[in-house]
């Protein structure tokens, strides 16, 4: 049998079959990005955020909502909570949960991220970072650090053993599932009529407009789209790891380097250039651990040094 | 004449202002302490806001506001980072005048924080921090250190899995001081009980996917799969664990370092079996279910305390009562002298010492988590598999190196 670098193939098929589940996760949620950047020219680091909140949502829609409303205690105003029973499991919540929040997202869009319209993108990132935090420091406040657990759905559970490694069904599913929602995406925007429509408003928002298309409207559904996707990357990440209210935060800048070595917008690039550093990390956990938390980041360096609109992106 | 002797008068009462105001100042009842923990990241149910509770039951329980003294507490994030921690330290001890500082969950950051509280000649009370080098060479006559250390869990843990037959052990270790140290006293344990140590992988703290690491574990075909780490890496390791198959396929996995809220977060479906070792559970006697409870009704989640938020109400207990029979908080080795001085007696740990090495000395307990069908309600999760006497569970003074011990 051979032995490549010392470490037998099994190692290297099994780390190579887990660094494109990993990919799916980065390349979902750069593929939210990039759309948001490409079609926005918003920084939206709020993403980890929704992708967080696509999780709860699917928790929240397993065990039932708390919903706080103030109440008058010796003349005080206090917090008490109703609880709203829910027992919809995961099929439903990677449908509702991407919905939720991907109206959520359009709500923010119009009430704030609007309002940055024509200003530099570095005011999109202050704002959808403090939003971040915000969100993220609710949750923690009501749920704590370690997370709630959410189960894999009962078809799903188990895996089979394929010689070289044990692979749970359930990641096999995450696979399937993350390509087709890059797939259909992709298709969406640079193969329908919608998509060349959207990549118009985008280039020429006027003359779009003059046609009598509501690019405003349009735009607010782009950015609620980029947000379900994220959301949906939360739900079906919530088996695998706790639903916490970290599980955003320890990705997002993971993600950011990801559309960075893809090329900022580029819609390909972010889907290729995700599944790319999934393995290349999946690699790098065998060859030197250690390292495996700043792989990205090297790589991003040496693209942004050999090419600085990144892999897929366009020179400006 | 009579305007220069005005002067004089006023001069005189100047002087001697200045001359008692120093005085004045040591004397004065206040104190201020300074909790520096995790209020963001994967420790944070472990110490946390929950650390800040426990400070202040140990305040109340002292009785010390009674004689007269004032106790302010502040709560702050070191989010994990020893120069961020080292910052918040020096921080609290220049602009907040903290007298000591408390807790600091993450062996990197008390390491960092050490040196500051040393120059400063301040007290720390070592609570989440376990690496075993804070009462060995980097000891200091400015610090104690409370629950449980890397040495105490690898000679709880390592020593009944090995000795009950898990011969051969691979490490899932967090790559920083707290597991290497963890790991390397496993290690040797668990040589020196004639099993042996296949192979080890170090990750990056706070991984979210730990399914590669599992899977070189899983290749080792060891019995035992060690994990030195803690908090959210423990939890995401065991739950992943469970997803891949590990224990199905007759490896065991040993959590190292394991606090309550690590099992209540994985559901007793997922943690149940696990042994590990652990200084503190609510459900030990009446003093810590009654301490417990009123932890409980305090604690803004409702969660019961972890081992380390014990150690916190400990520490500042014995602290808070040699600050009262110093009548003086401003020496901080003075004040650690006194606090080794008497022994240890609260709630939590019942009756103990402090060594000179600034070990306290407990006794500490093998559990082992419950099934669903054993647990009679929440919180019910742990059962008592063997006590480890205070004599046995730490370090032997003189095995730690620490230049305080002559």
């Amino acid at each position: 049998m051979f032995q490549f670098m010392h470490y037998p193939p099994q190692l290297w098929f099994g780390q190579l079959s887990l660094g494109l589940i990993n990919g799916s996760f980065y390349a979902l949620l750069s593929l939210g990005l990039a759309v948001i950047f490409g079609m926005l020219n918003i920084v939206n680091f709020a993403h980890g955020a929704v992708y967080m909140l696509g999780a709860f949502c699917a928790w929240f829609l397993l065990n039932g909502f708390d919903i706080p409303y103030p109440v008058l205690v010796h003349g005080h105003l206090a917090l008490a909570s109703a609880h709203l029973p829910s027992h919809l499991n995961m099929w439903w919540a990677l449908f509702l949960s991407p919905l939720f929040v991907g109206i959520f997202g359009m709500i923010l869009q119009r009430t704030m991220l609007r309002r940055l319209d024509g200003l530099e993108p570095i005011y999109g990132l202050l704002l959808t970072f403090g939003l971040a935090a915000i969100i993220q420091g609710l949750l923690q406040n009501a749920y704590g650090s370690s997370g709630e657990p959410y189960d894999i759905p009962g078809v799903l559970s188990g895996g089979h053993n394929l010689g070289f490694m044990f692979l749970p069904n359930y990641r096999i599913f995450v696979v399937v599932a993350s390509s087709i929602v890059c797939f259909g995406t992709w298709f969406a925007i640079e193969r329908t009529r919608f998509g060349a429509t959207l990549r118009a408003a985008t280039e020429n928002p006027k003359l779009v407009q003059a046609f009598g298309i509501n690019v405003p409207l349009m735009i607010t559904l782009t950015y609620g789209l980029g947000v379900a996707i994220a959301a949906f990357a939360g739900v079906l990440a919530a088996p695998i790891y706790q639903v916490n209210p970290t599980m955003g935060a320890d990705l997002i800048v993971v993600v950011f380097a990801v559309v960075v070595i893809g090329g900022m917008g580029s819609i390909l690039g972010s889907i290729i250039s995700g599944y790319m550093l999934g393995l290349i990390e999946g690699v790098t956990k065998v060859i030197y651990p250690q390292a495996s938390g700043v792989i990205v980041f090297v790589i991003m360096a040496v693209v942004l040094l050999m090419r600085p609109s990144g892999l897929f992106g366009r020179a400006s | 004449m009579s305007v220069n002797k005005k002067h004089l008068f006023a001069g005189l009462m100047l002087v001697t202002t200045a001359l008692i105001a120093p005085a004045h100042a040591a004397a004065s009842k206040s104190l201020t302490l300074a909790v520096i923990t995790d209020m963001s990241g994967l420790y944070k149910d472990a110490g946390g806001p929950g650390s800040v509770v426990a400070v202040k039951m140990a305040i109340k329980d002292s009785g010390i506001e009674k004689q007269g003294w004032s106790v302010k507490v502040i709560g702050l994030d070191h989010q994990n980072k020893p120069d961020v921690g080292a910052n918040v330290a020096r921080q609290a001890i220049d602009q907040d005048h903290a007298d000591a500082i408390i807790d600091v969950p993450n062996s990197a950051v008390a390491l960092a924080i050490e040196p500051i509280v040393q120059e400063k000649n301040k007290v720390f009370l070592i609570d989440g921090a376990a690496a075993d080098i804070l009462t060995g060479a980097k000891c200091s006559p400015n610090q104690v250190h409370f629950a449980t250390d890397t040495w105490a869990l690898a000679h709880g843990t390592g020593g009944a899995i090995t000795k009950s037959g898990g011969k051969t052990w691979f490490f899932i270790t967090a790559d920083y001081a707290f597991g290497k140290s963890l790991e390397k006293n496993t290690g040797a344990v668990v040589i020196a009980n004639g099993g042996k140590v296949l192979g080890h992988v170090r990750a990056p703290l706070s991984t979210p996917d730990f399914s590669s690491f599992l899977l070189q574990a899983q290749a080792s075909k060891a019995q035992v799969i060690g994990l030195a780490n803690a908090g959210g890496d423990t939890i995401n390791s065991i739950k992943q664990g469970a997803e891949f198959g590990i224990q199905k396929g007759g490896q065991t996995m040993a959590p190292l370092l394991l606090f309550i809220t690590d099992v209540n977060s994985l559901g007793l479906k997922t943690a149940q079996g696990l042994e590990f070792t652990s200084s503190f559970y609510w459900d030990l006697n009446d003093k810590t279910r009654a301490f417990s409870k009123r932890y409980q009704a305090l604690e803004p989640l409702k969660h019961m305390p972890t081992w380390d938020q014990a150690a916190v109400y400990s520490s500042t207990l014995q602290y808070l009562k040699a600050v009262e029979k110093l009548g003086d908080a401003t020496d901080g080795r003075k004040v650690v002298a006194e606090m080794k001085s008497f022994p240890t007696d609260d709630a939590v740990f019942g009756k103990g010492e402090i060594r000179a090495d600034g070990r306290a000395i407990f006794p500490t307990y093998l559990f082992k988590v419950k099934s669903p069908a054993e647990s009679k309600g929440p919180w019910d999760y742990y059962k008592l598999i063997a006590k480890i006497p205070a004599d046995q569970a730490f370090r032997p003074l003189k095995d730690g190196h620490c230049p305080l011990v002559k």
